[in-house]
């Protein structure tokens, strides 16, 4: 055992974080630029990491789990308005299915609750979730075939909204116009769409873990600046128990989230749901309290529009849900360790 | 490359440790009770003379000097089996490793390390506690020998001890935090007075008084250089705040087991609110055996200690304090005149938040040393 980031692994991180620092919206002002946001996402399809879970000759991905976990930190802790998580779990499907990577940028659509993969039967009225759509003109989900989940296409006509400011999600029908993705040469099996949900969850604990970090550094550098009672007010002790509690959960839900990236392709699917599912309970649990927090610390400005505390607080509540909550995910917990059936999977 | 998974080498030893519980596990209950303190030295010596002590620790000294990411595959084995967690001795030995000269490691490592010798800790005192530098317990210089006169408190296993290491003030006319002097006392000698308390949850073993009235301690048994105690301290309650020099990741691991298969046995007896408190008391031990894991491979950096201990205490006090709250839940309350243990487990992991150092006192030090926020 040794969980060192190797030279390259940090080498991927500090490029991650200096795009999105160069790139990314430092003001709430900053989210409306779109020249911008075009760079941002310039930068990020010439980097490949949109590529990262595409197939390789012997049909691993590329990258493991551990470097998209690096570049979905990243960009959750500069608010990278640009989209990741969709198009890696695109080409994750993509993989599984053995379709080949699709030229253009495509997301995933979810069920209308994000706590699965939309799986698309004829004649139902359910609408379905695409997340993260910027620049997507698809969306991936299933439709039950004979032999298992047939993976599936649908399009997307609207540029999305939402509550997370950053990523932008588009509700999709009723009815879903769905076309079947032809060059998918297999069905999905229950343990691909296992290990898949694993993926996505340690994707949404990793921007958790960078919303986290982000947000915490939003409170520190205020607390530090911000003068009453002729004292910055970083000096108090009660604004600084709030700040290291808030440091202390974003560490802890590291070690977990680390963890849960290796474990997608080190574990067996079951194990990797698991490890993903202990992580997404924590981090869930921890970000809605460390970006409370850090509104609480701006006082009266973490209530306004123009302070990005809400922006870290919103990109925190649509990372929770996407692929199950908190319940949910103490739920797979439980499961997993013989009590309750339900593992949460549908 | 980043892998949480066991080299060869490690999976060797896992097999083995496995193999050698399956014989060896004294069934202790998890709970840090007396009967508990009771069974722990001779599982101390058990785990010693197997080589499943002291993993990280030099073979000079007893231990088996392998790396620190052994340390958590032994708690995970223990933690497994359901066997008792391994002694908290690492922030002693850590002390004295990083303080005592050649002749002090000699004499007292060795002892310490396999079981033969056992330690109590005479830092806190009644007017000196998270404040522990006002301490006023003094050693006074006579000959070869210093004479210790004070009141130590919250003094873990004194009754059980034969040794003491105790800060004392050598010197008053200097700022108080460099005047202090650490000693390997001696535990039984006229001069000295137990006076054990009887904790929150009725154990008697663990906390205690220890009263100095001329008690005496060798010249040679000073550990460092006068006035270099505050340093030591320092240096041993860091220690004390990293979960993976205590080994509780496997004590709390042992307490969810144990927890869960009492909810297996018998699902319908227990409802949502409980069965949410013991999945939560997973998550945390989870999260725990993880980031010690993090922890320790940064030591292969040859990274040690800093103020990160504090974010690990406050972790390892609220995983502590989660697996006491699904103790309560799971086992705590429904037994009224029967079996308290699970309501003990609740009730001792209260202490988590104050001993080594208040989780106010970690919060401060988190805010100041790893935020770098400013004083007040």
């Amino acid at each position: 055992m040794d969980v060192r980031p190797s030279p390259e692994q940090q080498a991927l991180r500090d490029s991650a974080a200096q795009v999105v620092d160069r790139l990314g919206p430092q003001a709430v002002g900053q989210l409306d630029d779109q020249e911008r946001a075009s760079k941002l996402d310039a930068a990020v399809a010439a980097s490949g990491w949109r590529e990262l879970r595409v197939e390789m000759e012997d049909g691993a991905p590329l990258a493991s789990g551990v470097e998209t976990m690096i570049v979905a930190e990243e960009l959750g802790r500069g608010l990278g308005d640009v989209s990741f998580l969709g198009p890696t779990l695109a080409a994750e499907l993509r993989r599984l299915a053995g379709a080949p990577p699709s030229p253009t940028v495509e997301t995933v659509a979810l069920a209308v609750d994000l706590s699965s993969l939309a799986c698309s039967v004829s004649g139902d009225r359910q609408p379905a979730v695409a997340i993260d759509v910027q620049g997507s003109s698809r969306a991936l989900l299933l439709v039950p075939g004979p032999d298992g989940h047939v993976l599936a296409q649908t399009d997307l006509h609207s540029a999305g909204a939402g509550l997370d400011l950053t990523r932008p999600s588009a509700v999709l029908g009723p009815p879903l116009a769905v076309a079947p993705v032809e060059a998918a040469v297999r069905t999905l099996a229950p343990d691909d769409l296992t290990r898949w949900t694993a993926l996505g969850l340690s994707l949404t604990c990793a921007d958790l873990v960078g919303t986290m970090r982000g947000a915490v550094e939003l409170g520190r550098t205020y607390a530090t600046q911000r003068r009453q009672y002729e004292a910055s007010i970083g000096s108090f002790q009660a604004v600084q128990h709030m700040l290291a509690d808030a440091l202390v959960l974003t560490e802890g839900a590291r070690s977990a989230t680390l963890h849960a990236a290796w474990a997608v392709d080190a574990r067996a699917p079951g194990e990797a749901l698991a490890a993903a599912a202990a992580a997404k309970a924590y981090s869930a649990r921890a970000a809605r309290d460390v970006c409370e927090t850090v509104i609480q610390v701006h006082g009266g400005i973490g209530n306004t529009w123009e302070c990005l505390a809400h922006v870290y607080l919103r990109r925190a509540l649509l990372s929770s849900g996407i692929l199950g909550d908190v319940g949910v995910n103490l739920a797979r917990v439980l499961s997993h360790r013989g009590i309750g059936g339900d593992d949460g999977l549908r | 490359m980043m892998d949480f998974g066991d080299s060869p080498e490690e999976s060797e030893f896992r097999s083995r440790l496995r193999a050698w519980l399956q014989e060896n596990n004294p069934g202790l209950h998890s709970s840090t009770g007396d009967e508990y303190r009771a069974g722990a030295a001779a599982w101390h010596q058990s785990l010693y003379d197997a080589g499943f002590f002291g993993m990280s620790w030099s073979k000079e000294i007893g231990g088996q000097g392998l790396p620190t990411v052994y340390e958590v595959i032994v708690d995970e084995e223990l933690a497994a089996a359901g066997a008792p967690a391994r002694p908290s001795l690492g922030y002693l030995v850590q002390g004295i490793l990083a303080h005592g000269n050649d002749d002090i490691q000699r004499r007292f490592l060795p002892g310490i390390v396999n079981g033969r010798d056992r330690w109590c800790q005479g830092f806190s005192e009644p007017d000196a506690g998270s404040d522990l530098a006002s301490l006023r317990t003094r050693a006074d210089r006579q000959g070869d020998e210093y004479v210790i006169t004070g009141h130590k408190v919250w003094t873990s296993y004194s009754d059980d001890a034969e040794w003491c290491l105790v800060l004392a003030r050598t010197d008053h006319e200097v700022a108080k935090h460099r005047g202090i002097s650490a000693f390997a006392v001696p535990m039984h000698q006229p001069g000295i007075e137990q006076r054990p308390l009887r904790m929150i949850n009725g154990m008697t073993k663990e906390f205690g008084e220890v009263l100095f009235d001329g008690a005496r301690v060798p010249v040679s048994n000073m550990i460092g250089e006068p006035g270099e105690g505050w340093r030591l301290a320092m240096t041993v309650v860091s220690h004390e705040r990293e979960p993976g020099e205590l080994g509780f990741v496997a004590r709390y691991g042992k307490i969810v087991n144990d927890l869960t298969r009492k909810v297996r046995d018998d699902p319908a007896a227990f409802g949502a609110e409980q069965v949410r408190d013991l999945g939560w008391a997973m998550v945390e031990v989870e999260m725990l055996r993880l980031h010690v894991s993090r922890r320790l491979s940064d030591r292969l950096n040859g990274i040690t200690h800093g103020p990160e201990g504090s974010i690990d205490k406050l972790l390892m006090t609220w995983v502590e304090q989660a697996v006491g709250h699904a103790a309560l839940a799971i086992g705590g309350i429904d037994n009224v005149g029967g079996d308290d243990t699970w309501l003990n487990t609740y009730l001792y992991s209260r202490a988590q938040s104050v001993m080594g150092g208040t989780s106010q006192i970690q919060r401060n030090l988190v805010a100041s040393r790893i935020l770098g926020l400013p004083s007040s």
